[in-house]
């Protein structure tokens, strides 16, 4: 199915911007500029999913991924000081082997696309499309998977990141260890105005 | 799934349930209670909780498969989570004095232990690959952070990491096994994959599926080959967490892997028939040979419980109902036996030295307390196999059902590895009672004491009421044919 009229004009908005900022974020040389051309293209990519129907990928691509993830890189690039500059300069050398990776993940994909014309009989899951997206939307459908089907899986699973979370705690948490700065909140909500900041009258060229 | 199905489900699994909901309430009650009496608190509450939970087994039969088939409550679930909850009770207990004596203070190790007891239960009654993991991830995950809970001390914390490196090891093999058993069966429900398997002819991608598969689960019960972590976490970690690492883990890990052979591959008998053979046997041979030059007594009840492992396979690898009776009755008494010695294990304490764990420490055990000496000796007697302590019959059972099964050469193998076992077994005797006496153990806790003399009365009276423990043990393996 091929998209037609204005389905299509944003298709090929997004898609462009999609792609035009994925290589902006190999090609800028500041690196905070490289996480916002991330975010852009995440973006764009949440924006086609939307497209195809599939809201519920959109949504948490926004959510996880922008909302988490690439904030989390924002972080590290802006905290760490990395000289991405210098680990750039050989990054041409890589192109022969890069190329070759993707001469054969394009291989691959003609391969699977090719199967289904030459009739080597459909994958289960073309065989049984999604319904459609106006009678039952995808939240729904993977709601009632998750949340009702598989309901036992998905609290062993809750019950196994609890495990987790202790485990970390208990072996790593040591409260009483000298020197660790500790978050009071009590202290903190009991600053006031007059202790944190003195209004200084500074005479001009004379300086504190 | 439907409401109505959800309710009964739930229903079903309502121990579950209560020691799901039990342990986050007991985190709450630990970070909440004061810091000096947390640990106190928590255990207290949590032995509580899990003597609740295996009365409820015991008195309210409620039976049934749930989740849409994922999971199952049968008589073979009713016996192995009552010894798991047997198995987590008295560890929990035992911890008790340690945690006193050794600064071992930490609320979450009880909430731990009932989290990896929750995982033990769900084992048991997996009846689909993918609960079988989930459930073997919430246990394992569980047992590597008790196995380093004693994170000052470098040991502790080596067989925390180990068990943790090999464990993920082993969880990846059998993860890939798994995919290859639904890549060529197309499901992953027990039931769906034997009726997958009968007629039809076997592929190589499945046995290679079910190998990997074993190889995970025969890790998790500390088979050989897949027994090197057991000897270095079993000595790094601290004493009451090996003695409810050689306990209760055990049942569910067995548990699990008589369920996986028995339903899922039921119909194809031949083909796991033979690797559960082989494990066996080198089980038995490492366990009776390995021990031999070993001082450390934690060291040495490691090699043990790996030797107690291919005995109690003997029985599954006949396949019939009597073997997998056998393997049930062979689980009690080793885990009777197991809590047993570790309590005698942690009573060895000095008041100068703290607690020790060179086999000859026990010398002139038998001068300086006659009776626990005697109770000792008959553990060890009833360890090595010697009539009519518990351990005979443990033994009784699945060599006969191994010979029942033509399967003689495993049985005379067995008894073999027995004979050579029993070497170590009697050199403690002979330290306890010959060798020159060293000073005293301090007097052991109330607590110890309660564990020997019922772990006592036990073996020396299981020639009275094994009768009917035999007799709940087929119903209990009844109900997997």
């Amino acid at each position: 199915m091929l998209l037609t009229g204005l389905g299509a004009a944003f298709f090929y908005l997004f898609a462009f911007v999609a792609i035009a900022s994925a290589v902006m974020v190999i090609s800028a040389r500041n690196p905070v500029h490289s996480v916002l051309y991330l975010i852009l293209t995440f973006f764009n990519a949440a924006a086609l999913f939307i497209l195809t129907g599939a809201e519920f990928l959109g949504m948490i691509l926004l959510v996880v991924y922008i909302g988490a993830v690439a904030v989390l890189f924002l972080f590290v690039v802006m905290m760490l000081d990395v000289d991405f500059a210098s680990m750039k300069r050989g990054a041409l050398d890589y192109a022969p082997i890069g190329a070759m990776v993707g001469i054969v993940l394009a291989s691959e994909l003609l391969i699977v696309l090719g199967a289904q014309f030459i009739g080597v009989g459909q994958p289960g899951s073309v065989a049984s499309p999604t319904p459609d997206p106006l009678t039952r939307t995808n939240t729904a459908a993977l709601g009632d998977i998750i949340y009702t089907d598989y309901i036992f899986f998905f609290q062993i699973a809750g019950m196994v990141l609890l495990v987790a979370m202790i485990g970390a705690i208990v072996l790593t948490l040591r409260p009483t260890r000298p020197g660790v700065k500790r978050q009071n909140m009590g202290k903190q909500v009991a600053r006031k105005v007059e202790d944190s900041i003195d209004v200084v009258d500074v005479e001009t060229g004379k300086g504190l | 799934m439907t409401v109505v199905e959800l309710t009964q489900s739930l229903n079903i699994a309502a121990p579950e349930l209560a020691l799901a909901v039990g342990s986050m309430v007991l985190l709450m009650i630990g970070v909440f209670a004061p810091k000096d009496s947390a640990n106190s608190t928590v255990t207290g509450l949590a032995v509580a909780l899990l003597i609740g939970v295996l009365g409820w087994m015991v008195f309210f039969d409620e039976q049934g498969t749930a989740f849409g088939g994922a999971f199952v409550q049968d008589a073979f679930a009713y016996f192995f989570k009552i010894l798991t909850l047997v198995g987590s009770i008295v560890a929990l207990v035992m911890s008790v004095g340690f945690a006193r004596e050794e600064k071992f203070d930490r609320f979450e190790f009880p909430i731990l232990i009932i989290l990896a007891t929750l995982g033990m239960m769900l084992m048991i009654s997996a009846t689909s690959l993918l609960s079988l993991y989930m459930a073997l991830e919430l246990q394992s995950l569980a047992l590597y952070v008790i196995a380093a809970i004693n994170r000052d001390s470098a040991r502790s914390t080596e067989a925390g990491l180990k068990y943790f490196v090999l464990g993920a090891l082993s969880s990846g093999m059998m993860l890939y096994g798994i995919s290859l058993v639904y890549g060529f069966t197309g499901h992953v429900g027990f039931t769906e994959i034997a009726a997958a398997l009968t007629g039809q002819e076997r592929s190589v991608g499945l046995l290679f599926g079910l190998a990997f598969l074993l190889t995970g689960l025969a890790f998790k019960i500390s088979a050989v080959p897949f027994h090197m972590w057991t000897p270095d976490v079993y000595e790094g970690a601290p004493t009451p967490v090996t003695a409810f690492f050689a306990a209760a883990p055990k049942m569910a890990a067995m548990a699990m892997l008589v369920r996986v052979v028995t339903d899922a591959f039921g119909t194809v008998t031949g083909d796991w028939q033979q690797i559960i053979i082989f494990i066996s046997i080198a089980s038995m041979a490492l366990g009776a040979v390995a021990a031999i030059g070993q001082n450390n007594i934690k060291r040495l009840m490691a090699y043990s419980s790996i030797g107690h492992m291919g005995y109690a396979l003997v029985g599954l690898a006949a396949g019939t109902v009597a073997g997998v009776q056998g393997v049930l009755v062979y689980m009690a008494i080793y885990l009777a036996m197991t809590l047993g010695t570790f309590a005698f294990i942690l009573a060895m304490r000095r008041k100068d030295e703290g607690n020790v764990e060179s086999i000859n420490d026990l010398a002139g055990y038998a001068q300086n307390n006659p009776l626990q000496a005697t109770v000792l000796t008959i553990l060890m007697f009833s360890l090595a196999g010697i009539p009519p302590l518990a351990g005979f019959w443990g033994k009784w059972y699945v060599f006969l059902a191994a010979v029942e099964a033509g399967l003689y050469p495993l049985a005379i193998i067995g008894v073999v590895a027995s004979v050579v076992g029993a070497f170590y077994y009697l050199r403690i005797i002979k330290i306890m009672w010959f060798d020159e006496p060293e000073s005293k153990f301090v007097s052991a806790a109330g607590e110890l004491r309660l564990v020997m003399g019922l772990s006592g009365i036990f073996v020396v009276g299981f020639i009275v009421f094994g009768g009917p423990i035999a007799a709940y043990a087929e119903n209990a393996a009844k109900a997997l044919f």
